[in-house]
């Protein structure tokens, strides 16, 4: 079993996804039904593959990579396919294996308008490839071909089955993710020409990202260092997105179909930030301790500026949209002190975010389904006519804020503390700072979360709903649908060292090399 | 050489006949189609079309020979060269010609014009292309550019009886010969500063420190200039978007691709062999050229309103970013090979993925007699098929990955990054940013065609799927075959597009 995982275990789970796509191609798409099932058929064979990985990774030695898979790809630019699986990959892969065949269900019987599945569930499953490559991806090329896959797929998603404004926000999120990408290939241009191999100060010309951290930038003077992480710091900053590149996020969610939106808050924004703990953050170490401060402080802006956000939103949407914001911006400033105390917490940050936020989602369409609108003044009363579907949106309002013995703690906590000490190099008193302007965001998440529950579940369902026989309580595809991230919250609340420990090893040992 | 011209005697040059076979295949092949003109008359019109495509791919069979052989040959004195960058243009040509006859085959056939004729000027523009592409002396590439560009100034006019057409046609004739008295204007200083028309012999007289300066650099800019227009750079494009729109469709094709093409080749020659010693001079010009292409092509593509005037403006960007590798194309021997690479790299998936684009506006076109941008609203809902094809061409233009343009536009970065000089980083930021431009306009086509609802009251049917002729239908697939294998393997376009004209120099 093994031997069959190191050869093809990381190829078949991200390239499963698309087969399965390429096969749906050839059905015609009147045939709604075999669309769904293949659908959900291609995106389980690829959780199959990957549970048999994560039961088989060998966690002892979670800070190497595992299952590597290198051959020859573009030898004209000494480009290879490298896939490989470590502490820090594995977690966010297994959110995307999961996340994937859940919206997959949930679509079952919510195909959003204009309707036509075969196209729908076809661009799903090209997401689900180019979001797993991304996360298993160990060549900069090759991690530039998957990070720039998932783009055409989701401008349709949100094009097509979006909201009025579907156009307009479509075009935006294309446009300012291409940008940031576009700087970020020149960045990884130039640690090909500029990395050498300090043993022998040759050129070292390559794109294999196992070997660009292990020289951790060396002979890159810092000035170029710094240029170089610039162009990364945009390309990966709008993916997360950090303030000031956040403006397409709000528009994007708010148009997008309920699963475009979940798959963009739980895996989509996930691919910047790994990049920075990935790649900007190893292979520029010089780079990275220049701009942490700044990183630090656009990441408690977006904390701030994204909760004030969130409490001047009428739109339930685009509250959870705000939140992210808010929430990526804590992650931020975790990888922004450069210690691995603060990485871990930023990838557990991710996680957790996904989970949470992704699920927040989930409810807001099925709150649109019910109720046709978003606003929240028009909204009241779902515990009384959708209990369980209230307790739900509490349960999650409670995990987003952070609440202790729920997923949502474990992102935001940490990453504060770890603000207290950031590596060494970096200003303390700077990031003392940041750690308490991050504090107030969390009571600022309080507050608004607190709010949109207060406004949204208490209180006597409106006049205009309280005879409406569409508001039902959570049905049995709902359950499927969410049953598996509630029970993520909980327990990655309860047992946080499920993550921890596997990507401890692996930070520690790409931080190592900088030093 | 001189002497001999001098004296008015004739010697026969020693003729490598393997060498030069693709072209008499060529030529054959054309001439044959004459004598099926004149002894089949009408009765000819059935087979014209499969003879001319027949023609053109016969002539990959001494292309393959040539290359299985792997030798560089050299015949007429040198002025003649065959070696893997000459074999690999020559396939690109042969291969876009034989694309461009598919997409003709309908149009011409239907459309009741000249169809014989058509295609005997079709095959002799891609014999003027061919022979560029091996063309190392300044007379052989003017010949080679008269001979693509006589029977090209025909064929947009094709269709006689539209006014536009008639348009197309003059405007490109009147601006393609002003281009050439350009040209010929800057050969003639270059030839008066080397004493020859021999490019290494030019390349020799011209490097060093006693050539004079003035006449040198007015010899370079003028002869860039001139193939300026056939690139269509900017500001030498003005000749462009009315050409396109006015001609026929599968015409506009081979202007954008091959011939714009058969102009990269020459202006490669001349660099690379011609002018490599005075970088001091055409770096800069190039530099210039390449941006203003690129911003000027892609800030006017985002008004446009017509497909084919938009895939013009596009073109002026396209013809921008392959200008962009030589301006740096000087600084080292690496680097000359690694811009060289680039430029034949974009040029062979720029076909690819232009050809199908146009393909798309043919079969589109069949249906809508139009090629407006608002006729292409809601196309995903009755033609899906079309519209995903549509999608993928134009987005391998914008180069998203994992469509083919991704590579070309990485390859060209590549060597704008490899010196490492102010310039030539600033140059690949530029392309960055022309890359999001661009990525606008071919968005919001693909936003028309799948967001809109499909046109009502237009005159045209929007219900059921429009179905392309089997020929059209080829080309779309061999095309968007190519598009998705040089994006997802760019191995297989890289490793033949790994040429070099330097090495081969002395020195």
């Amino acid at each position: 079993m093994t031997d069959f995982l190191n050869d093809w275990g990381l190829v078949l789970v991200t390239f499963l996804p698309l087969v399965g796509a390429l096969v749906m191609l050839a059905i015609p798409a009147a045939e709604e039904k075999a669309h769904k099932q293949l659908a959900l058929l291609a995106s389980l064979a690829s959780l199959v593959v990957g549970v048999l990985l994560v039961a088989d990774f060998d966690y002892g030695a979670a800070g190497t990579l595992q299952y590597g898979v290198d051959k020859p790809w573009i030898d004209v630019i000494n480009s290879r396919f490298i896939l490989g699986l470590d502490g820090i990959s594995l977690p966010l892969m297994a959110l995307t294996l999961v996340v994937v065949p859940l919206c997959v269900i949930y679509s079952w019987d919510h195909i959003p308008e204009p309707g036509n599945p075969k196209a729908f569930f076809i661009l799903m499953l090209i997401l689900e490839t180019g979001m797993v490559g991304t996360f298993v991806a160990q060549d900069l090329i090759l991690f530039f071909v998957f990070f720039e896959v998932v783009l055409l797929p989701m401008f349709f998603m949100i094009a097509v089955w979006g909201g009025e404004n579907r156009r307009y926000a479509s075009i935006k999120f294309f446009l300012f993710t291409l940008f940031g990408s576009a700087l970020m290939l020149l960045s990884f241009l130039a640690l090909f020409f500029l990395s050498t191999d300090p043993a022998t100060g040759e050129s070292l010309r390559t794109f294999d990202m196992r070997a660009l951290s292990d020289v951790a930038g060396a002979g890159i003077l810092g000035a170029t260092q710094t240029w170089i992480f610039a162009g990364m710091f945009i390309g990966f900053g709008v993916k997360v997105p950090m303030f000031p590149f956040h403006t397409w996020l709000p528009d994007a969610h708010t148009e997008a179909p309920t699963v475009g939106s979940v798959i963009l808050a739980a895996i989509l924004l996930k691919l910047g930030t790994y990049g920075f703990v990935r790649i900007a953050v190893p292979m520029l170490p010089d780079g990275a301790e220049t701009w942490a401060p700044w990183i630090g402080l656009l990441a408690v802006i977006g904390i701030i500026y994204g909760a004030l956000g969130c409490l001047a939103q009428t739109d339930m949407k685009r509250l959870i949209a705000f939140s992210s914001v808010a929430h990526m911006g804590f992650v931020m400033l975790g990888i922004a002190t450069l210690t691995d105390f603060g990485i871990n917490a930023a990838i557990f940050g991710m996680v957790a975010h996904g989970i949470i936020t992704g699920m927040l989602f989930f409810l807001a369409g099925s709150v649109k389904e019910r109720y046709h609108t978003l606003e929240i003044r028009r909204l009241g009363g779902m515990l009384v006519q959708a209990p369980r579907m209230g307790w739900i949106l509490g349960f999650c309002s409670m995990a987003s804020l952070g609440l202790p013995g729920l997923a949502g703690f474990w992102g935001e906590f940490p990453a504060i503390l770890s603000a207290y000490s950031p590596a060494e190099g970096l200003p303390v008193e700077t990031f003392r700072t940041y750690m308490v302007v991050a504090a107030v965001g969390t009571v600022l998440a309080a507050g608004y979360l607190l709010w949109l529950l207060q406004r949204t579940a208490m209180g006597a369902p409106r006049e205009e709903f309280v005879d409406s026989d569409e508001i039902v309580d959570v049905t049995r595809t709902e359950w499927i649908a969410w049953a598996p991230l509630l029970v993520g919250i909980l327990l990655f609340g309860l047992v946080p060292g499920l993550i921890f420990d596997v990507t401890d090893p692996a930070v520690v040992g790409l931080l190592a090399n900088g030093g | 050489m001189l002497g001999s011209v001098l004296t008015l005697a004739f010697e026969r040059p020693a003729i490598d006949w393997h060498a030069i076979a693709p072209e008499l295949t060529l030529l054959g092949f054309g001439a044959l189609l004459t004598l099926v003109d004149i002894l089949w008359l009408e009765r000819g019109r059935a087979v014209v079309s499969a003879l001319a495509s027949f023609g053109l791919l016969a002539s990959m069979v001494p292309l393959l020979t040539l290359a299985w052989d792997g030798a560089d040959r050299s015949t007429f004195w040198g002025a003649y060269v065959v070696d893997d960058y000459s074999l690999v243009m020559k396939a690109v040509f042969l291969l876009a010609g034989y694309v461009v006859v598919l997409l003709s085959t309908n149009y011409i056939a239907e459309g009741d014009y000249w169809e014989n004729e058509y295609y005997q000027m079709l095959l002799s523009a891609v014999l003027g292309m061919v022979v560029m592409a091996s063309a190392r002396d300044l007379v052989t590439i003017f010949v080679a550019l008269e001979l693509l560009s006589i029977p090209a100034y025909l064929m947009a006019t094709w269709r006689k009886r539209d006014l536009r057409s008639n348009e197309a046609g003059l405007k490109y004739y009147l601006m393609g010969v002003f281009a050439s008295a350009v040209l010929l204007y800057g050969m003639s200083l270059l030839y008066g500063a080397a004493g020859s028309t021999m490019l290494t012999d030019i390349d020799a007289a011209i490097s060093g420190d006693g050539a004079p300066l003035a006449v040198v650099t007015l010899g370079v800019i003028f002869v860039v200039v001139g193939f300026g227009f056939k690139v269509s750079a900017f500001p030498f494009h003005t000749w462009a978007p009315d050409t396109y729109e006015g001609a026929p469709t599968p015409v506009t094709a081979f202007l954008s691709v091959a011939s714009k093409a058969a102009g990269f080749v020459a202006l490669l020659s001349l660099v690379f062999v011609g002018f490599w010693g005075r970088a001091d001079v055409y770096q800069p010009l190039m530099w210039a050229l390449a941006a203003a292409s690129m911003f000027g092509g892609n800030l006017m593509a985002l008004r446009q309103t017509n497909l084919v005037r938009l895939l013009a403006y596009s073109g002026v960007a396209q013809a921008g970013y392959m200008l962009a590798p030589l301006a740096v194309a000087g600084e080292s021997l690496a680097t000359a090979d690694d811009a060289l690479s680039s430029v034949v790299t974009y040029l062979a998936i720029y076909a690819a993925m232009n050809l199908g684009a146009f393909a798309v506006v043919i079969a589109v076109a069949r249906r809508t007699a139009s090629a407006e941008i608002d006729t292409y609203k809601g196309l995903f809902r009755y033609s899906p098929g079309l519209a995903v094809a549509m999608t993928i061409f134009l987005m391998a233009l914008a180069g998203i990955p994992p469509l083919g343009g991704w590579f070309a536009k990485f390859e060209i970065v590549l060597a704008l990054i490899s010196p490492g000089t102010p310039w030539g980083v600033a140059l690949g930021v530029i392309v960055a940013i022309n890359s999001v431009i661009a990525l606008y306009y071919y968005a919001r086509i693909a936003s028309h065609m799948w967001v809109e609802a499909p046109p009502v009251d237009e005159g045209f049917d929007t219900t059921t799927p429009i179905k392309p002729p089997t020929s059209v239908s080829a080309a779309l697939i061999l095309t968007g075959a190519a598009t998705l294998a040089f994006g997802i393997l760019p191995q297989w376009v890289g490793h033949f597009t790994e040429v070099t004209l330097i090495t081969a120099l002395p020195g």
